[in-house]
């Protein structure tokens, strides 16, 4: 087909809007210049100060902690959802359960922050659990909006794999539930890893719902960073963006490497 | 069986040399990367034929058909159709449509609306199109569809929907992308014989891209081979299976048995080739161009073999051989026999099933006797 | 063929079969394998989900008070009668406070407008991308997710560094000796913030449809007549709306609700629901008006939201 000068011209533009911004940031964080766009000579010298900053630090750790312990969560309950909307084809209230599953996942974030307060709120002076907010709590809320993300994943991978392979498991003799472990899991474990890192980020991403659910003394990265950037210019939140833009571009770099290799050749027609 | 398109013999303009070509291809080649897909083909083609390019994967059969279409552009050449050149027209200002191998209905709209599509591009007047549509659907036969969607119907009805909407804008030239490709075997012959029957009603000049040398052989006035992006051959239906020129077109069309033979006599008339293959003489009732001791091959089709118990006649003290009964296949209609020859090569050869359960056949294990006319097989020197 | 296991001189190896085990245990409890996949999540999404919401709506009711909890309790118990206290002051002043009303309206109309230009820009993006050829459809494919996985504030605090008085748009304005734009703490710089932010949102469901549009029906088209604009028209774009349509409401949808964006780049005018409502909770400590408030969102998203998963399922099944 005739090929346009529109849509070349279209795509690098956008992708210019893109990553001009990023780019731009990992540039000024080598700026000595306190005034962020302001270049002024080549330094490390925000590198040194994130490194020493003891409330980055912490807030950092924290947040790595939680990101973990709610993927992990999130990746069990919605591996369970997705397996229940793609083989279960109908049971009672299976539509509620498609909506509910999804519905945290568009949510607007101030919506999903405040009624999970509200809930710990309730439950303390009903319960006396969760005891004050803080990790627990922030982990409880993540679990539940990375669940629906990982649902959507997982849900996805187990639509267009080939059933025969799982009966064919069942004709030799393996139960469903041996069948799942066998045969499913490994087929689907892709999208696991996959859904994982993705519960991770969004985690880690996380400023809203976190500000509404933590408690005193547990401040995560985004809400440690929000503060500093409403106060104006900070050259170490440049840093702490390369540092952030560098592993994540090393990480995709290396699952694209692994996928290419394990990815058989197809012949050409 | 399909019925070709009546054009008498005496007026099939590829036969005469003064006609006009409708659609003329001069010296097309198409290369992506350094690859060439269609590689310095020139090709005439004549009005109101049902011409097939017939090929496997990857010969070029379809980039030369896109080329027409206009989807792709010669990397040199140049294509007219109707004296006007249309090398570098944009696929919407040729009068050419293209009936696609998957149909490409337009999911979005019913089947009105898929074959009035074109219509409305050329701006004709509402009643103008519905009438023309209508006209349409009682040709491919389905007047009761029009306000259904195209995944509301079955294959076959797709497929007239698709060929109805090619040829409403009325066409020059009509492309079809293996027309028939995509139907099981009972519609696909029900189907032939529809095609030729419309474009015999309708004179408009097809031309057909197909793998399937049985369409091919039932459909086309004129086919031509192609191997590798380039022309094989062409001819009529009769020509390319009875006389090939390559033993490529004679392998390629059909089932063959191919073997090589040296040539010890060279004579106007006849040739006679020894072929150690054969454990036998193979003598040619007419003359070939060649040179004695020049290794030649020699096709012969599994049709045009006889079998028999008894020593036949041997009137050129050749054409006869020995084998032993392999094996049998029965397809109902004919058998297919395997027979080894004493020289270790096997022999394919059909018999058709004249007599009913016949007790007296030929069966397996039979030592038989193998023979064929002088002007069964043909001498292949490329 | 041999069958091994019915031959009696040859006895299948008796092994412990942990998973039968299991299995034949909860069957006996009367646990189906169905239930034990569904308890978890359901259990989980209707305490820390559903529960949640209804008690949003339940304290939208309630008025503010100082104490823990800093709203006014639903029931009483007065003398053994049970009392339902329930206020709708929260709603009247949404509906007669012409901030609130201002704050709704410019919310829908910034969330509307970004959405359309969001589209516009990332449509041809999608387009390309899916008509590139193999192994570049990938690579821009991966381009599009990338700037997602890094943070979104990080994100938003690098436009700033763009977007500034002294950012790198007025330091590039300046060399022609063009007077600084102000842009920081505009609309403007909201409108850019969101569009950035959403623009992979929209052009992934857009790629997912037209990546399926089969190129013979483009081709088809031209073929019957179309010129390339016309093919888009009746063909293209007709065929991509299920993807428009998932695109512009996973953009519309978080950006009624947007806090972020406004609060680093709008000024102090850009009125939007969801910075009204931090405002409230976390300014004004007032947990009931906030909880109005995100009920008021919720009746602006919850079409949106349906809609969103109808046409999610949509493009499942096709």
């Amino acid at each position: 087909m005739r090929r346009g000068w529109f849509l070349p011209i279209a795509a690098t533009l956008g992708f210019s809007f893109l990553y001009a911004p990023i780019i731009s940031m990992v540039v000024f964080s080598f700026n000595e210049n306190r005034l962020v766009t302001v270049w002024s000579g080549f330094s490390t010298k925000w590198y040194g100060e994130l490194f020493n900053d003891p409330q980055m630090l912490g807030a950092a750790w924290l947040s790595l902690q939680i990101a973990a312990i709610s993927a992990t969560i999130a990746l069990v309950l919605g591996t369970l959802a997705a397996v229940a909307l793609v083989r279960f084809r109908s049971f009672r209230g299976r539509t509620l359960f498609s909506g509910m599953v999804s519905a945290p996942m568009v949510m607007p974030d101030v919506i999903t922050g405040l009624s999970m307060l509200l809930l710990f709120v309730a439950m303390e002076s009903l319960l006396g659990w969760p005891a004050g907010r803080g990790m627990l709590t922030i982990v409880i809320a993540h679990s539940t909006f990375a669940m629906a993300y990982i649902c959507v994943v997982v849900q996805s991978r187990l639509a267009d794999f080939d059933r025969s392979v799982e009966e064919a498991a069942m004709d030799l003799g393996a139960s469903p539930l041996r069948t799942f472990f066998d045969i499913t899991l490994p087929i689907i474990a892709p999208a696991l890893v996959s859904g994982w890192l993705l519960g991770f980020t969004l985690s880690l991403d996380d400023l809203v719902i976190a500000s509404f659910v933590s408690g005193p003394g547990s401040s995560t990265l985004p809400m440690v960073i929000f503060s500093k950037v409403k106060l104006g210019v900070s050259p170490d939140v440049n840093a702490l963006a390369t540092i952030i833009v560098a592993i994540v571009a090393t990480g995709v770099l290396i699952a694209t490497l692994i996928q290419l290799r394990s990815k058989p050749k197809r012949a050409r027609p | 069986m399909a019925k070709k398109p009546l054009i008498a013999a005496d007026t099939r303009p590829w036969r005469d040399p003064s006609a006009t070509p409708f659609v003329r291809i001069r010296n097309i080649t198409k290369k992506f990367g350094d690859v060439a897909a269609v590689h310095d083909v020139s090709l005439d083609i004549f009005k109101s034929e049902l011409f097939c390019l017939l090929g496997g994967s990857g010969s070029g059969k379809s980039t030369l058909l896109r080329m027409l279409a206009g989807f792709e552009t010669p990397t040199s050449g140049t294509i007219e159709i109707d004296g006007q050149d249309m090398t570098h027209v944009a696929p919407y200002n040729r009068p050419v449509n293209m009936m696609f191998q998957s149909y490409a209905l337009f999911p979005h709209m019913n089947v009105e609306q898929n074959i009035a599509y074109g219509l409305k591009r050329d701006g004709l007047p509402k009643p103008e199109i519905a009438d023309r549509v209508a006209e349409l659907l009682t040709l491919v036969k389905l007047q009761d569809y029009g306000a259904r969607k195209p995944h509301q119907l079955s294959g076959g009805q797709r497929q007239r929907v698709a060929l109805a909407r090619a040829l409403a804008k009325r066409p020059k030239l009509l492309l079809l992308d293996e027309p028939l490709g995509a139907l099981d075997k009972k519609l696909r012959e029900e189907t032939q014989f529809e095609l030729v029957k419309i474009q015999e009603t309708l004179g408009v000049t097809f031309i057909v891209v197909t793998h399937d040398q049985e369409e091919a052989m039932s459909l086309a006035t004129r086919i031509g081979v192609m191997n590798q992006g380039e022309i094989a051959m062409i001819g009529e239906p009769t020509d390319i299976y009875e006389f090939p020129n390559s033993k490529f077109v004679a392998g390629f069309i059909g089932s063959v048995n191919m073997v090589e033979g040296v040539v010890t006599e060279d004579e106007p008339g006849h040739v006679r080739l020894r072929s150690a293959e054969m454990g036998c003489d193979i003598y040619v009732g007419h003359g070939v161009e060649c040179a004695p001791d020049q290794i030649l091959s020699w096709a012969i089709r599994p049709e045009k073999v006889m079998l028999s118990r008894d020593k036949p006649d041997a009137p050129f003290d050749a054409n006869v051989t020995k084998g032993v009964v392999e094996d049998i296949g029965y397809l109902g209609d004919m058998s297919v026999y395997q027979v080894l020859l004493d020289s270790g090569k096997r022999l394919r050869v059909t018999q058709t099933n004249t007599v009913r359960g016949n007790p007296d056949a030929i069966t397996w294990d039979e030592p038989v006797y193998v023979t064929w006319n002088d002007t069964s097989g043909s001498v292949l020197t490329v | 063929m041999a069958n091994f296991s019915s031959d009696p001189s040859f006895p299948p190896p008796r092994r412990l079969k942990p998973w039968k085990a299991v299995e034949r245990g909860l069957a006996k409890v009367g646990i189906s394998g169905k239930a034990l996949v569904l308890i978890a999540p359901v259990l989980w999404l209707l305490v820390f989900f559903l529960i949640p919401l209804a008690l949003v709506f339940g304290i939208s009711l309630a008025t503010k008070q100082f104490g823990r909890p800093p709203y006014s309790p639903l029931l009483t118990t007065e003398d053994g009668t049970v009392q339902l206290t329930l206020h709708l002051s929260n709603y009247i002043k949404l509906f007669s406070d012409n901030l609130y009303v201002a704050a709704y309206l410019s919310s829908i109309r910034i969330a509307f407008i970004s959405t359309v230009i969001t589209l516009i820009v990332g449509y041809p993006m999608a387009y390309a991308i899916a008509r590139a050829p193999d192994p570049w459809r990938n690579v821009l494919l991966m381009l599009v997710v990338l700037p997602f996985f890094t943070s979104f504030l990080l994100r938003i605090y690098a436009l700033t560094g763009f977007m500034r008085g002294n950012g790198l748009i007025n330091q590039f304005l300046g060399l022609f000796g063009i007077e600084p734009l102000v842009m920081m703490q505009t609309d403007f710089a909201v409108y850019v913030g969101l569009i950035y932010s959403y623009l992979p949102f929209m052009i992934l469901p857009l790629y997912t449809t037209l990546v399926k549009l089969d190129v013979a029906l483009i081709e088809a088209s031209a073929d019957l007549g179309s010129r390339p604009w016309q093919t888009f028209m009746s063909i293209t774009l007709p065929l991509s709306l299920p993807g428009i349509i998932a695109g512009s409401l996973l953009v519309f949808i978080p950006a009624v609700g947007e806090y972020v964006i406004p609060a680093l780049l709008g000024g102090p005018e850009t009125l939007m629901i969801g910075r009204v409502l931090w405002d409230e909770f976390f300014g004004a400590t007032n947990w009931p008006r906030a909880s109005a408030v995100a009920v008021a969102m919720l009746a602006v998203v919850v079409v949106p939201i349906m809609l969103l998963q109808k046409a999610q399922n949509a493009m499942v099944e096709k």
